[in-house]
């Protein structure tokens, strides 16, 4: 605790760090993974090849997939967010894909009936319909991603992590409790909020 | 060029790389099978008490959520280093998904099939393991596959609390910027994980009952 008092900017920063890859990467997966998941939804071939493909990135270690990379991108943050995005891929292209092709057809038709346009059908009927299950996705693809940031400070990526290692490698028990009991804090409140996010969704749509 | 170096790294140092493999392998075992033998009956003895039900689920969910470096980290102050201690953290990281799965599996069986067995005079240990279980069977092994995944993954982060297994080498290869070594340990532990996947995945469908299977 007294090392905490004495450090507590040094915990902020590796917070922010940790906060900052993580946030960067789920926009760049959220935006592939829609285009992906939109285009899935539509087509059965691409969805079950996207989903073979993120499915297989999904089950490689974390540790492994930084490590597989290194020769490729070198270390530091690109690697780690390159690692991040490919992680929830699988998760949130599954969910936008199958958030889409369970809104009802007859809602759909009805929409065509009206005379509105395949891009306003998508992004007034099938999008608001489906946002539930993406913010699930969403919420799921979050933890993963808070969780994959730690490990990355290998890496140099920054991070939580960070205070984990320096601990482990000097035998300093107080960085480890700080560094993962923050990160387990920082995955436990990114998840209620997401999770009651994704209650209110239910809520309206229902 | 790379990986022809890790090849032969691996031809000069068999001890070295099965010996770190099998350490892997037995580490994964331990720790699934620690966690199925505990969350299983667990899951089974709560299904029909709601309130410990509704705990387990929650604490279980929350547990999931963890970053398992997180959990492996917080063992060395507690446990020192070692093979015990990331196998504890490794089946403390396994628990949820199999106890989340064995619960919500075993609460969604049909309550008529369960009338159904009970007036065909069925004991209640009867029902459970003739009736109950089969029905839950792909749902649990659903939640034993993503704990296996889970557990093979985590092992190689035990590398850095001591556990030993395929980790070693790529700590030891990022810590030397040897990248060959760091491929002896990432392309055999990636090619493990999804082996599991497979090999679990497979044992689900062979798992469900006949009269369940969809295809």
């Amino acid at each position: 605790m007294k090392w905490l008092r004495n450090n507590w900017d040094q915990v902020l920063t590796a917070l922010g760090e940790h906060i900052v890859i993580s946030f960067t990467s789920l926009a760049i997966a959220f935006a592939l993974s829609l285009a992906i998941g939109i285009w899935a939804a539509r087509n059965d071939r691409v969805f079950r090849w996207s989903i073979a493909v993120s499915g297989l990135l999904y089950t490689i270690p974390t540790l492994a997939f930084l490590a597989l990379l290194i020769p490729i991108v070198g270390l530091g943050k690109s690697n780690a967010i390159i690692c991040m995005v490919a992680f929830s891929l699988m998760i949130m292209i599954r969910n936008v894909a199958t958030g889409i092709r369970e809104v009802p057809a007859d809602v759909v038709d009805a929409a065509r009936g009206m005379g509105m346009r395949p891009v306003e059908i998508l992004t007034r009927i099938e999008l608001p319909l489906a946002l539930p299950v993406i913010v699930a996705g969403l919420r799921i693809a979050t933890v993963t991603v808070i969780s994959v940031a730690v490990v990355a400070a290998y890496v140099n990526a920054g991070g939580l992590g960070t205070l984990i290692f320096n601990g482990i490698s000097n035998d300093f028990a107080p960085k480890i409790w700080v560094g993962a009991l923050t990160s387990c804090a920082l995955a436990v409140a990114a998840d209620f909020c997401l999770a009651s996010l994704e209650g209110r969704l239910r809520h309206r749509t229902d | 060029m790379l990986l022809l170096e890790a090849w032969q790294f691996i031809v000069d140092h068999p001890q070295r790389f099965f010996g770190a493999l099998s350490t892997h392998v037995a580490l994964s075992a331990a720790a699934l099978g620690l966690a199925i033998a505990i969350a299983l009956p667990v899951g089974i003895l709560i299904a029909d008490r709601h309130r410990a039900a509704l705990i387990a689920i929650s604490a279980a969910n929350i547990g999931r959520t963890l970053p398992s470096l997180a959990v492996l980290a917080v063992a060395m102050p507690i446990l020192g280093t070692g093979f015990v201690p990331s196998l504890f953290a490794l089946t403390l990281l396994a628990l949820p998904p199999i106890l989340i799965n064995t619960c919500t599996a075993m609460r969604q069986v049909d309550p008529d099939i369960v009338d159904a067995a009970r007036g065909m005079g069925m004991t209640r240990t009867q029902i459970v393991r003739k009736v109950e279980l089969p029905i839950a069977t792909p749902v649990i092994f659903a939640g034993i596959r993503t704990a296996a995944v889970q557990v093979v993954s985590g092992a190689v982060l035990a590398a850095y609390i001591g556990g030993g297994g395929l980790g070693d080498f790529i700590t030891a290869g990022i810590a030397m910027m040897a990248l060959p070594q760091l491929l002896v340990g990432a392309i055999p532990a990636t090619l493990l994980s999804i082996g599991t996947d497979r090999l679990f995945g497979h044992l689900q469908k062979v798992l469900t009952p006949a009269g369940m299977r969809t295809r």
